[in-house]
């Protein structure tokens, strides 16, 4: 793949931005639902849907596409707004996120919305789908990738762990894991809660290639995502280090925007913020 | 009599010859492997005993071994089943599907793929291993599960249909199946279908129908003849699918004999007899006895020996069939 030009970047960069400004007008319809976690993951989902993944947002079920699973369900928002903004959907249907009778349930559901891939919420248990499809799909002799999204404090499941087991013992290499280690859990930090440190150690341990990232850095990012693809004995985790609530000062690192929406008020400011990329643009027009 | 539609075993009451019915999965699931390349077979660390070898001789490439793991079991196989295989994952029921629950409900139910949850060593009957392999609480937890089919074979040769049909019904099935050898009562050209329950024995004047599932279904087909000698008449239907449940035979039945006995190696709570009581509640109220584990965990025995302490033996039916004909309103 060529590198990208300044324009793309540019480009790639506005639509993360336009993405979280998506995420919080749907989180303030919604009332209710995740900030952090899909504001950090902003720039990565906007790489995997405009650059990385081989789809066609018209045909969602089209069988050679990749499959991207996500397994910390909680972060949708951020899938959702990407989704519609590459045209799976209009992008004023995110307003209806955690709405009564909407495609966009609090957390995704695989019949309620062509293209989510799964169905995921409870955490652990997205890398061993994601792995089982892997090694269904290799049993075809399919070429497309199978990408699983994973939080970092999800890690603490044991159910992860044995996928881990399975992918590295069956060198799913046509498997790339990408976990978002924002640090951050409901209860507080990842390494006060229970610690995950040392994780590329742990991965390599298990049989993985480990690639790691700044999760902000999109074509850093993309050049993971094409290297994994030169990996043929195992399979790739990318651990990519984000800032939850990436974009809103007041939303960084601070663990307790990982589970509320903010107020109208607060969305407010959130959006101006949004629109003068944190005060790089120098006018802004209320 | 015995229903002649049926084409039942002629020795049905004679000693019949006796099989697990896991070796019935093992057979069937092997068949359905020929059938449909689509088929793949999941155990976790239990090759042998899942009676899992056999398809995994023949197909080694469509045979994956998980190692101890029945949570990862589950999740790969809904990533299969929604690939496009058709995943039989098997462990011993306590673990499969008693660990790995929300695993099944989120990803194979909820998510609507068509994966089947196979629980060998299920019930009591699973004998001297005690009271922790003792799988008495796994249809409650799982036909209270939307999407979720639930099959619990009388016999080997039922298993056998039973694990065929669930290879083409494209829906989440969970199968319950034995460790030990079991009278064999149904013959190749006994009809099988998944959601119908079938009458196995009339009396001409029925007093009491006899819900069974699984195995136990010998005894009470053995308990309906021995009253039926003593001169009560009491019909015997055989309910392999607990969910969805046969609702038209149930209440028929009921309302033909108008008092009920539910057998089942199972807990009382949550099982067949729940399922039964939930329908006739509601559409026609009859007495009914109830035949399983009250509300207790089993211990280290033999088999039979443990049947009958359990209550679960063919006097203990005998016994719950008097006690409703003698609340029958009529």
């Amino acid at each position: 793949m060529q590198p990208l030009t300044d324009t793309e970047v540019y480009e790639l960069t506005a639509r993360a931005n336009a993405i979280r400004a998506t995420i919080i007008e749907m989180l303030v319809a919604a009332g209710s639902g995740h900030t952090a976690g899909p504001l950090g993951m902003a720039d990565i989902f906007t790489a995997l849907y405009f650059k990385v993944l081989n789809h066609d947002p018209q045909n969602p079920e089209w069988e050679e596409r990749d499959r991207l699973m996500l397994s910390n369900g909680h972060i949708t928002p951020v899938r959702y707004a990407a989704m519609a903004h590459a045209g799976y959907f209009p992008i004023e249907e995110c307003l209806t996120l955690r709405k009564f009778g909407s495609r966009l349930q609090g957390h995704p559901e695989r019949e309620k919305l062509p293209g989510v891939e799964t169905t995921s919420g409870p955490l652990g248990s997205g890398l061993s789908q994601a792995s089982g499809y892997a090694y269904a799909a290799r049993m075809d002799g399919k070429k497309f990738r199978i990408y699983c999204a994973m939080s970092d404090g999800e890690h603490q499941e044991g159910n992860l762990w044995e996928a881990m087991m399975f992918a590295g013992k069956n060198r799913l290499s046509n498997l790339t894991g990408i976990i978002d280690r924002n640090n951050i859990q409901i209860d507080g930090y990842t390494e006060q809660i229970m610690p995950l440190e040392p994780f590329r150690e742990k991965y390599e341990s298990f049989g993985w290639h480990v690639l790691e990232v700044d999760g902000h850095n999109i074509p850093q990012f993309i050049a993971a995502c094409e290297e994994a693809k030169a990996i043929y004995e195992k399979p790739t985790v990318i651990i990519a280090h984000t800032i939850p609530g990436k974009g809103i000062r007041e939303i960084e690192r601070d663990y307790r925007w990982h589970g509320k929406p903010p107020s109208k008020e607060e969305a407010q400011a959130f959006l101006a913020e949004l629109r003068t990329m944190q005060g790089k643009i120098a006018s802004e027009h209320q | 009599m015995l229903n002649p539609e049926l084409k039942l075993k002629e020795n049905i009451f004679d000693h019949p010859d006796a099989a697990p019915t896991r070796d019935g999965f093992g057979k069937g699931v092997l068949e359905a492997g020929r059938e449909d390349p689509r088929v793949v077979v999941l155990t976790a660390d239990l090759v042998e005993s899942t009676r899992s070898e056999w398809f995994a001789k023949e197909f080694p490439e469509r045979f994956i071994e998980m190692g101890v793991a029945e949570q990862n079991m589950a999740t790969v196989a809904a990533g299969m089943a929604n690939y496009g295989k058709i995943p039989f994952f098997t462990s011993y029921a306590t673990f499969s599907p008693g660990r790995n629950w929300e695993q099944i409900r989120t990803t194979i139910a909820l998510n609507n793929v068509p994966a089947k949850v196979c629980g060998m060593h299920a019930g009591i009957s699973v004998g001297p291993d005690g009271a922790t392999h003792q799988m008495l609480e796994d249809i409650a937890i799982m036909r209270a599960m939307p999407n979720m089919t639930v099959i619990s074979a009388c016999d080997t040769e039922e298993a056998r249909k039973a694990t065929l049909a669930a290879a083409q019904s494209g829906t989440p099935i969970y199968m319950r199946f034995g460790r030990e050898k079991t009278p064999i009562m149904t013959t190749v050209d006994t009809p099988f279908e998944i959601g119908k329950a079938q009458v196995f024995l009339y009396a001409e004047n029925p007093q009491v129908v006899i819900f069974a599932t699984g195995p136990l279904l010998h005894n009470a087909l053995l308990s309906a003849k021995q009253l039926g000698d003593e001169g009560m008449g009491v019909d015997v239907v055989n309910v392999a699918t607990i969910k969805p449940l046969d609702t038209d035979t149930i209440v028929a039945k009921a309302r033909e004999a108008g008092a009920v006995v539910t057998v089942e190696e199972h807990q009382i709570a949550g099982g067949l007899g729940s399922a039964i009581a939930e329908i006739l509640a509601q559409e026609y109220p009859v007495p009914i006895e109830y035949v399983g584990v009250h509300d207790s965990f089993g211990q280290s025995g033999d088999p039979k020996e443990l049947i009958e302490h359990y209550r679960m033996g063919v006097s203990h039916i005998k016994d719950a069939v008097r006690r409703a004909a003698s609340r029958r309103h009529r």
